[in-house]
């Protein structure tokens, strides 16, 4: 089992045509045959796209995201369109009925996000991102930009903020012969569609996830409150053991780390208070970044 | 991005906001002028530099016994004075550091009679995802003091964006304000006002302390502290011109130029980086293993050959790095790309100090081979624990 996407998870592209749509659809492609079934170009409907690899099928292309999900029977769609009309890609994606919506694209204005924000809450779509990764389920599904060559299948649950230590949780986990089940980039920006606590969810009513990793960054206060709900679910009796790390400890306060949601202000989202909630939660936190997979690994012993 | 307080000030006049009247001056001669404009009999002269705590700060110049930042003035000739006493120096608040910043402008503005001081701002509210507004009675104090000792006089407002500011939203601003008469009418209308500034030019904080009510009963912005939205400049070509680059660190402003996302730091490890988590995590290692980063730099996911050479020369300008870490995941990024970019950017400007590099993912095979044909004196590093001992070994021995 895994979480959000398998092998059955038909996947169009909104923004398929641009370099990096071209480049990532390949590589989703490539992946166990990710089921990439069509893009969407307002201009381009009717047209065809042509994968650079040897053997592989071209895509139709369709005119608006309704027609592609009528004609292809999508059940996701991912995003690559640029920051400035990223927004209304999202909306129209939420529009066309689409259930499961990833956004890759970085740098939306936040004001945009919030207009897609109460828009996604009178819908019944999820959305991931915007500026993450993406979703990987090992051996059946690529959604985003992530590295399969570094994933496994198994038996780990890996939700983070940040896009390179997510590959950095997968890499170490793989190496100790744990694997993934399904690895989820939320995405660094302070207005998104999905949250640690939606994740952490699914991961607690997936069977074959047996333990999660859960990487935050200082900011928000995101951290806590999933720390929160894997509290008052632990009390219901639903745990799965749980290691956590917190980037950003010697971040200056007043500063944007990067991610335009990784800021310590009025002394709030600081990676302290974070570490704290974690490990009152029953997360074991790992002190360095490079000892995630090891730090589960002996968890499980 | 941040402007100073008198172009927000401007800003908001535009969107119809009730501010003082006010000039802003870059010499003694032009603050003659200004305080010649200005019916009197009460001037304030106020430093204008991209941090707060301007009343409360100290010139380094001056002695501990001279007036702050912001100062009243009750002549025109003692507008004069405070001129040319501030203009030039060295002002350090809690906000600067203790290098502080030079005052190169001031704000000469037109003095108001004060009744009360209350505190307003909109941020984003990233719990909710909607623009929020922030207000308390208790103004022209520092409200992080406020929001720790007296948590529940500060009141939190989310707005629906599908309906922007209701009429029962700006009643409920101007309730928790205490507001009555002439001063309730105007923050009902002010409301929508600060709204529409705030959403339209994409703020990401605008922050009003003290909004004051004046002995006449209606209300004033005292003071304003506006910052924008990096990403969304794009659509705001007059927020973009307000950029004041003196007011940010040179080697951020060259960092900027490439789209790479850098913070300079004070440690002695010089870090090059893909992906913000990653390199705050990075800095975070170098900590751990008792040494500090001397800068955050994200090349992002994207990086070319050229924008890396940047990155190097920039983290190589810093002459308090001792050591170099560069740390790569590679899914988007290649490491072939990094790896000639390491290359290309110390044959150009040379190594003098120790370099670590670890690189992982994408093309890793062929990166670690271009950097070890490339005769140059690298230290490979197997992850990033063994990275991260390796530069802090060589930099503390």
């Amino acid at each position: 089992m895994s979480i959000l996407v398998n092998k059955d998870t038909k996947v169009i592209v909104q923004g398929l045509t641009g370099k990096t749509g071209t480049f990532h659809t390949e590589q989703a492609l490539a992946y166990y045959g990710t089921k990439m079934v069509g893009g969407v170009h307002p201009k381009k409907g009717g047209e065809s796209w042509t994968s650079g690899m040897d053997g592989a099928a071209d895509l139709p292309i369709f005119a608006s995201v309704a027609e592609a999900r009528e004609a292809t029977g999508a059940d996701a769609s991912v995003i690559y369109v640029p920051p400035a009309g990223a927004a209304d890609a999202i909306i129209e994606a939420i529009e066309a009925g689409i259930g499961f919506i990833t956004c890759i694209t970085e740098g939306i204005p936040v004001m945009d996000m919030v207009r897609v924000k109460a828009r996604l809450e009178r819908s019944s779509s999820r959305l991931l991102g915007p500026n993450c990764p993406g979703v990987l389920t090992p051996e059946e599904c690529k959604i985003g930009i992530m590295p399969g060559s570094i994933f496994k299948k198994g038996s780990v649950g890996v939700v983070s903020r940040s896009g390179t230590l997510t590959y950095e949780a997968v890499f170490q986990t793989s190496r100790e012969g744990l694997g993934q089940t399904t690895a989820v980039g939320i995405g660094g920006d302070p207005v998104k569609g999905t949250e640690f606590t939606d994740i952490l969810e699914l991961f607690l009513a997936d069977e074959a996830t047996q333990s999660i990793i859960m990487i935050g960054e200082i900011g928000g206060s995101a951290e806590e409150e999933a720390a929160q709900f894997l509290k008052d679910e632990a009390k219901k009796g639903r745990k799965k053991p749980t290691v956590g790390f917190i980037a950003g400890r010697t971040a200056p306060p007043g500063r944007t780390m990067g991610h335009a949601g990784a800021i310590v202000s009025g002394g709030k989202g600081g990676a302290d208070g974070k570490i704290e909630a974690m490990k009152s939660a029953g997360i074991v936190v790992a002190d360095s970044p490079a000892r995630m997979g090891a730090t589960l690994a002996d968890l499980l012993k | 991005m941040n402007i100073h307080e008198h172009q927000a000030k401007a800003l908001l006049k535009s969107f119809g906001a009730p501010v003082a009247d006010g000039v802003a001056v870059f010499s003694v001669e032009e603050a003659r002028k200004a305080a010649d404009q200005l019916p009197g009999p009460l001037w304030v002269v106020k430093s204008q530099i991209h941090a707060g705590g301007r009343g409360k700060g100290k010139f380094k110049e001056l002695g501990p016994d001279a007036k702050g930042g912001v100062r009243l003035a009750f002549s025109k000739d003692d507008v004069v004075r405070h001129a040319e006493e501030m203009l030039g120096k060295t002002l350090v608040t809690h906000q600067t550091g203790p290098a502080g910043r030079v005052v190169s402008r001031l704000y000469i503005e037109d003095g108001a009679d004060i009744e009360r001081e209350l505190y307003l701002s909109l941020l984003v509210n990233r719990d909710a995802g909607r623009v929020a507004f922030v207000v308390s009675t208790e103004g022209g104090m520092d409200i992080e003091e406020v929001a720790e000792h007296t948590p529940e006089k500060i009141i939190t407002l989310n707005i629906n964006p599908e309906t922007g500011v209701t009429g029962s939203d700006a009643a409920a601003i101007a309730d928790a304000l205490k507001l009555t008469g002439p001063a309730r009418e105007d923050m009902l209308a002010l409301a929508g006002v600060l709204y529409r500034a705030f959403t339209q030019t994409d703020m990401s904080l605008l922050e009003i302390n003290p909004l004051i009510v004046m002995k006449d009963g209606r209300i004033r912005v005292l003071d304003a502290k506006v910052s924008f939205d990096g990403n969304a400049l794009f659509r705001h070509d007059d927020v973009r011109a307000l950029r004041d680059l003196t007011e940010e660190d040179d080697k951020e402003i060259e960092a900027s130029k490439y789209d790479l996302a850098y913070i300079a730091l004070d440690g002695e490890i010089g870090c090059m980086v893909n992906g913000a988590g990653l390199a705050m995590a990075t800095m975070d290692i170098i900590k751990l293993y008792g040494a500090e980063p001397a800068n955050f730099l994200d090349v992002g996911g994207g990086a070319s050959k050229e924008k890396v050479t940047a990155a190097f020369k920039i983290i190589t300008a810093d002459k308090n790095v001792k050591g170099i870490l560069v740390n790569i995941f590679g899914g988007i990024m290649r490491c072939d790309v990094i790896a000639e970019g390491v290359v290309a950017a110390v044959k150009e400007v040379g190594l003098k100090v120790p370099l670590v590099v670890r690189l992982e993912g994408t093309n890793v095979e062929l990166g670690k081979q271009i950097l070890d044909q490339s005769g140059l004196d690298i230290t490979s590093a197997d992850d990033l624990d063994d990275a991260a001992q390796k530069i802090v070994k060589a930099v503390r021995g």
